[in-house]
């Protein structure tokens, strides 16, 4: 049974211009996968309510519940979430909820992450997850984002991936790139693919989440190259409501 | 009413909408995708649809014979257990009531299956008398891919999940047997008017 709980706004972390990660205490959480999301639920005062789903972003380890919220201009829950919430704030949500879009670090096959925009957060967790049981297990996370700017998580996949323990990040950047860009300068492809993704002999387990064009070619390509479509996940972030 | 979200306002909405609004659902006018794995593209002659199970002799038809079924133009509202519904959804396809015509079956429940593995619960009762229909048209166009194509189920009554897409037959079951979103947290029948979105709802 998934009770309806409040949390406690402790941090609020503004990753991008546009995404924040909201840091919530819960005196009850009762734990989580990595890849797993809440429901968020908004009262108004007349009693008007609304719900959303936001993926998880902080490891089952991490004390406190972190979800990142990207900011929709014309939305009617984020804008609220990221904008009018203070520190100190109470925030309605249950779960955890999903059992398919997760990671069992027990699971010791290879890990291909490719992440679109802030169809990151789940892998983020997987990342957090991964480094703070100091597995090793070999993870690539492939993640396209508009620009530099827009990179969620920036600093701390960077730091993560100095640690040297098996982590990489490609990063491919589709609208802008920075003067002496060295990463990827196009949407994914094939030939990306083929140049991060692990050989399939090595039976990688794979985790794509993203907006639905992202989604939809990457797991079409990754099937044609071969990869076994029973072992890719997806999880597709529209851009909608919000 | 308990917990008030301090500064929260919220979009208005009509009073008509609102009625057709299932609690917790918010509207969208585009068309969300929503699968676990990758999209499965199946090519028409190598299409079939089967009913087996709890029946005499199973049913099966080519995609020829199953597009000369008789057809029905249905316009419904859609509600995705992760929030979202549209209104006014436009779809050409064989009712269940067409399907199952002269089954006999001591069967009480039914697993809807797919091309890509995914299957989905339901009772019997919830299929029949037009509430459930084998769709291959949306707003008049071939159904894509992406949304369920060649044919989806749409069982517009409870979330989504429970329309299966690239339905490739129904089997009739005494068991209830849960499907794919069953075993992962979700509710195991789904109305979106009691808002059964997860196990315990």
């Amino acid at each position: 049974m998934l009770t309806w709980q409040l949390g406690e706004l402790a941090e609020l972390v503004q990753e991008t211009p546009k995404v924040a990660s909201l840091v919530l205490k819960m005196p009850d959480w009762p734990g989580h996968l990595a890849g797993q999301h809440v429901d968020v639920r908004v009262t108004a005062e007349d009693g008007y309510q609304t719900e959303r789903s936001y993926s998880i972003a902080s490891s089952p380890e991490d004390p406190r519940l972190a979800i990142t919220v990207e900011r929709l201009d014309d939305g009617e829950v984020s804008p609220y979430l990221v904008g009018e919430l203070r520190i100190g704030d109470k925030v309605e949500l249950r779960g955890p909820i999903g059992g398919w879009f997760v990671w069992r670090a027990a699971d010791e096959r290879p890990l291909l992450l490719v992440g679109g925009g802030s169809g990151v957060v789940p892998l983020m967790a997987m990342i957090r997850h991964r480094a703070a049981i100091k597995s090793t297990t070999p993870t690539r996370l492939l993640y396209s984002s508009r620009s530099q700017d827009d990179i969620i998580y920036r600093a701390e996949l960077d730091r993560l991936v100095s640690r040297a323990d098996g982590l990489t990040v490609a990063h491919t950047l589709t609208r802008m790139q920075p003067t002496g860009w060295k990463g990827y300068a196009r949407r994914i492809d094939r030939a990306m693919l083929g140049e991060v993704a692990w050989p399939k002999v090595q039976a990688p387990l794979i985790y794509v989440c993203g907006p639905t064009p992202l989604v939809e070619s990457v797991a079409s390509v990754l099937v044609e190259m071969g990869y076994d479509a029973g072992s890719i996940k997806t999880e597709r972030f529209g851009p909608t409501g919000g | 009413m308990g917990f008030i979200s301090r500064g929260f306002r919220g979009k208005r909405r009509d009073t008509a909408s609102s009625s057709r609004l299932p609690p917790g659902q918010y509207i969208v006018t585009d068309y969300p995708v929503l699968s676990a794995g990758p999209t499965p593209h199946i090519p028409l002659n190598e299409w079939n649809f089967v009913v087996e199970g709890e029946i005499d002799k199973p049913k099966s038809w080519s995609w020829e014979e199953f597009r000369k079924l008789p057809t029905e133009q249905v316009t419904k509202d859609i509600h995705c257990v992760t929030k979202w519904s549209k209104f006014d959804t436009g779809w050409t396809g064989v009712s269940m009531d067409t399907i199952l015509e002269g089954v006999e079956t001591a069967a009480e429940f039914t697993v809807q299956f797919s091309y890509g593995g995914y299957t989905t619960n339901l009772p019997l009762e919830d299929l029949t008398g037009g509430k459930a229909w084998v769709v291959f048209e949306f707003d008049g166009q071939p159904l894509h891919p992406e949304h369920g194509g060649p044919a989806r189920m749409l069982v517009p009554h409870l979330y989504f999940w429970k329309s299966a897409k690239w339905i490739r037959g129904i089997r009739l079951v005494k068991e209830d047997e849960p499907g794919f979103w069953e075993t992962n947290g979700y509710h195991n029948y789904g109305d979106p008017w009691r808002e059964q979105r997860y196990w315990g709802d």
